[in-house]
Formats: C-alpha cells, structure tokens, sequence
C-alpha cells in the first residue's frame, strides 16, 4: 500500500461533488415526508361556515356550537352584564381590543356586532383548553368575592369579562377570539363568514 | 460440559462476540461489593421497560387509533379500549399492566436518578451516562404523554390539547409548528394516528438505543457506588478492582430480590388498586373526548406536575414576550438543567455520605420543593397556590443555579481510601 503520498485532487473533487449531490437528495427526499405531517386537504376543508338558529337564546343564557372543531360560545348578555363591562375596563389588559383578536366590526367596547349578542371562540387563548361560564357574580360564583361575572379556564386560572377580555396579570396572553360572523337575520348568524374577506 | 458444546462456542465466538460480551458484561463485570437497596432501581427500570413492551404489543393487536364516532356515538380509539377492558380474554390485565407500568416507570426512574443525585453518580468520568440518562427521562415523558392521547378520553384530549398548545408559544413559528404537531388545526383523527406511531414505533426505538447508550457507557467506566470511591483504582494482581464482584453472579441474584419485592407492590396495584386513586388512570379519562367541553379541573397524570406547576408559576411576561412563552420555557429548563449536573456540582466529594450540612440542609429544602410542586399541579390553581409554587420553582433553579457556589462552600469530610 505505499502509493504516493500527495492527495488526488481530483478524486477530492469527485467526493466532494458526490456527497453534496447526495445530501442533496436525502434532504428532497425529507420533503414528502415533512409534508405528510401538515394538515391533510381533507383537514383543510373541514372549515365550512356554520349557521346558527339563536331566536331561543333568551338573555343571560349561552349555547355553544361546534366551528372548525372548536366550541364557539354564543351569549345573550343581559343589561347588568353588558353594565359589567365598564367596571372591568381598568382590571382588563386590552380593554380595547388593540390586539387582533376580533375582526375590526367586533373591536368596539361589547366585543360584538349587536351589544347584546357575543360570539366568540371558546377556547383559552393560553393553551387551549375551554374555559367555564361563571356567570354568577360575586363570592356565590367560587371565583372571587367581588367576581362581576365572566369565565374562568380551569386549567391555568385564567379570568375574561363577559366581553371575553382576558384579566390582567393570568397566563393567558389575549383577549378571546372573537370568530368572523354575520347576521344572516335577526334570529341566524353564520359564522366563519363575514363576506368581508 | 461435554466437547461438542464447546465446540458450538468455539464455532459462534469465531463469527459473533458472544463468549466476550457475557464475560465483559456479566461474568467478569467488576462491580462494587457495596451496592445498596438504592441500586436496585436501574435494572427494575429495565423490568419496566420489558413489561411495558410485550403488554404493548399485545395491546395493539386490538387498539384502534380511530376518533370517528361508532354506531353507538362513542369515538372508536375509547370504544376499543373498553373492548380490551370487557371483551377480549386478559385483555383487562394487560391493560391494566400498561398503564400501570407507566406510573411504575416513573417511580422507578425517579428514585433512580435521586440516587445518582444524592451518590454523586453523574461526576467525572459518568457525565456522558447522566447525559444519556436525562435523554432518556425526555424519551420517557415523550412516550408517555403520547400514549395518554391513545384511550381518546377528557383527560387524553385535553391534556394534548394544552402540551400542543405549548409549542405554539414560541415566537414567529410557534403556531405552524403545532399545526405540524397535531396535523391538524385542532387536536383530531390526524393527531390521534401520529401519536399512535410514534408512541408504538419511533419513541420506543429510541428509547431503547438511549438505554443501550446508557449501559454501553455505564460498563465502559464501571458503576459508581455509595462512597462515591473509584474501585479501579485498588486492583489485585490479575488487574481486578478488590472492592469489585462480578456483576453475574452476586449482582444478578440480587437484583432477583428487587424484582421479586416489586413485582409483589406491582401485582398488588394491578390487582386491587389499577386506577391508582385517580393518580394512575384519572377518573375523567372515562367519559369519551369532548373537544367543546373541557373538563372541570385538569391536571396532568402524576409524573408530570412538578414541572407542569413550573409551568403554571410562570405568569409575568418579559422582553416583551407573553408569559406563556416563559411558562414553557421554564418548564422545559427544569428538565434539561438535570444534564448539567456534572459540571454544576463543584464539590470535592461525589457521594452525600461525605457532604457536609450544608448540601444536605439544600438537598432536603429541594426535595421538599419537588413534593410541594407536584403536590400543586394536581390541584386547579388558586393566587395562594400559584405563590406557593413560584417560591418552589425559584427553589428548584436555585437548587442547580447556586451548585457551584454551595458545593464548594459545603464542609465536606474525608473520603476513605476503599469502599465502607
């Protein structure tokens, strides 16, 4: 095995070009793969608009509905709750809905197209999980003995008003989602499409 | 022996290391004469790890990973495991053996890493065994989280749910990240099947290369031992440690004495107690997954909460980023600062038979903390509460934090010159 000793560059070169070639090839290779694991077209489909019948929802009760598999919570909000919002205004982090949380006809003080009608997704803007109504107010709701009425995530203990606005100072981070919707008439809303976008 | 049999090794030892590995690992692996109730923990894990295994085979030969709902409005995955649990013969003890085998994974890793801890098992010339062993502890909570989702129950769901929801709180990718995660925009069929894969074929495979790391590094450098004295270092003339036993036998009858006592605990809570008190199997995991309703209080199965109440301690945002974003990366330090150890831990001394008071006072005020922060994330959070585990995380960081400054300061005795 005594060959010369001084390196064949061009062999070298062939290595070099090969291995690069080859990488390059298991990394396309990865892409199929990679692909396979996001959300399928089926998946994608899945979020047709849903239309809800709201003309039994009587003030102070709420119903939830099923919208690209998340619950989204409507609420006839009473007169006392909807006056529940201006005491919250200054224990909220976004009173004002700066952050697009909501589409711009839902960024006003009720979070909502009609004052008294709040649609919004159900689902804790922290991780996830469904937070409970706890429309009682105060210490008979288990919350706090000055709680004015809302939701509580059991998960993490974060608090919203009844405009869905996060508490200042919990782990959830944003105000609840507030879903595109439209009123198809005064008794249906259709939501997941506003034909604005 | 008779000469053919001998004949068959000589045949296998020319084409396969097989006489040379039994010696190597087995026969004439030298390990120290005074290991303690404490060692009994590393091969119980390895039990766990076969128990688990063989139930889980068996278990998929009729486990569906379907969320569609059957006839009877049920999701098929929830259906198929009350099918093992009524109808298939055995099927409820195999059951009941996986998942219990999982909390017992746990107990068992758990003590075995306090007892690296408190042996100072994971110093010089063992950080790469400590390092193999934290990866595997991931593994293991990979593994086990995945394998919750599968019974498609409240708890399975929304437990996946909120660890999903954790990536999406990393900035700019985050929220395509858990989409890729769960393969869907919410938890669904589509996270239901790739949890299934990798709980049965990905995250096990890597589990057991990780444990064959483990031992390969563990039998390069030999085992520590209660003293936390190098037994190389005294060796007879045939270049055997004198503090050492071969591992086969003296070791591997012992060891016969560990498995015999837990399998007696094990069998008990197969038998009489497989829900555990709601620890083991949380009773919400019996009523199907309802992805509108979460259930009143959630908590994660045992293992998890201490680190699952760092996470919830978490609540100021900082640098501009929410809390959430901490919270998870908090959560996910605790675990990867176990594998600095090595290098935290200045002290003179490796074992704890040697540390003076101060270690020992900071050893209890952390273990204290540890039980306190899975104590807390069992319970739905209160301002109280959420104060109480703040303190306990800033202890559990500080434990590792400040190592380099207390182990040095600690008054530590002398060391003998061989094993007690």
């Amino acid at each position: 095995m005594s060959v010369d000793q001084k390196m064949d560059a061009g062999r070298r070169q062939l290595l070099l070009v090969t291995s690069a070639v080859g990488g390059a090839g298991a990394v396309a290779a990865a892409v199929p793969f990679v692909a396979s694991l996001t959300p399928s077209e089926r998946a994608k489909a899945a979020g047709a608009p849903v239309e809800v019948d709201i003309s039994k929802l009587q003030p102070g009760q709420m119903m939830t509905v099923e919208w690209r598999g998340k619950p989204v919570w409507i609420i006839n909000r009473t007169k006392e709750m909807l006056d529940s919002l201006k005491k919250t205004d200054g224990e909220v982090s976004d009173p004002n809905s700066d952050k697009p949380m909501q589409p711009a006809y839902a960024k006003n003080e009720t979070r909502s197209i009609k004052p008294e009608i709040l649609v919004a997704v159900g689902i804790c803007t922290h991780l996830g999980c469904s937070p409970s109504d706890k429309f009682k107010t105060g210490a008979e709701s288990g919350v706090s003995p000055d709680w004015p009425g809302g939701f509580l995530c059991p998960c993490h203990g974060s608090t919203f008003d009844l405009a869905g606005r996060v508490y200042k100072s919990k782990p959830a981070p944003d105000n609840l989602e507030i879903p595109p919707h439209k009123y198809l008439s005064d008794a249906k809303i259709l939501i997941g499409e506003d034909g604005k976008a | 022996m008779s000469k053919n049999s001998l004949s068959v090794m000589d045949w296998i030892d020319a084409r396969f290391p097989l006489t040379s590995s039994i010696k190597g690992h087995l026969t004439e692996y030298y390990a120290p004469k005074n290991f303690n109730f404490w060692y009994f923990f590393g091969s119980l894990a390895l039990l766990v790890l076969v128990i688990q295994i063989v139930t889980g085979i068996f278990l998929v030969m009729h486990y569906k990973p379907d969320a569609a709902l059957n006839a009877s409005g049920v999701p098929v995955a929830f259906a198929s495991v009350e099918y093992i649990m009524r109808d298939v013969p055995g099927g409820w003890i195999i059951r009941y053996m996986h998942s219990t085998g999982a909390s017992a994974f746990f107990i068992v890793v758990y003590l075995h890493m306090f007892r690296g801890l408190i042996y100072g098992s994971y110093r010089k010339p063992r950080e790469l065994i400590w390092i193999f062993g934290t990866l595997i502890f991931l593994a293991l909570m990979a593994e086990a989280f995945m394998g919750y989702l599968l019974p498609w129950g409240q708890m399975s769901f929304w437990g996946a749910q909120v660890i999903v929801n954790l990536f999406s709180a990393i900035p700019v990718i985050g929220p395509d990240l858990s989409v890729v995660i769960r393969g869907d925009f919410v938890v669904s069929d589509a996270t239901l099947n790739r949890f299934f894969s990798f709980h049965v074929i990905a995250v096990p495979l890597i589990l057991i290369g990780l444990v064959a790391a483990h031992i390969v590094a563990l039998h390069e450098v030999g085992s520590n031992n209660p003293d936390g004295v190098e037994i190389k270092k005294k060796k007879d003339a045939k270049g055997r440690p004198l503090d050492g036993i071969p591992f086969h036998p003296y070791y591997t009858v012992k060891d016969i004495v560990g498995v015999v006592g837990f399998l007696f605990v094990f069998s008990f809570i197969v038998f009489f107690a497989p829900e555990g008190g709601g620890y083991f199997l949380e009773f919400n995991n019996f009523i199907p997954a309802d992805p509108l309703k979460t259930p009143p209080h959630i908590a994660p199965v045992w293992y998890f909460t201490p680190f699952y109440s760092i996470l919830r301690a978490v609540t100021y945002p900082l640098f501009g980023i929410d809390a959430k974003f901490w919270g998870v990366v908090a959560m996910g330090a605790a675990v990867v600062i176990i594998a600095f150890l090595p290098w935290l831990d200045r002290s003179p001394v490796k074992s704890i038979r040697y540390k003076g008071g101060l270690y020992k006072a900071i050893l209890v005020v952390f273990i204290i903390s540890f039980f306190i922060l899975g104590y807390l994330g069992v319970l739905p959070p209160t301002p109280g509460r959420t104060l109480v585990s703040q303190i306990c995380s800033v202890i559990y960081f500080a434990f590792f934090l400040l190592m380099p400054v207390f182990s040095k300061l600690d008054k530590t005795k002398p060391v003998p010159e061989r094993v007690t």
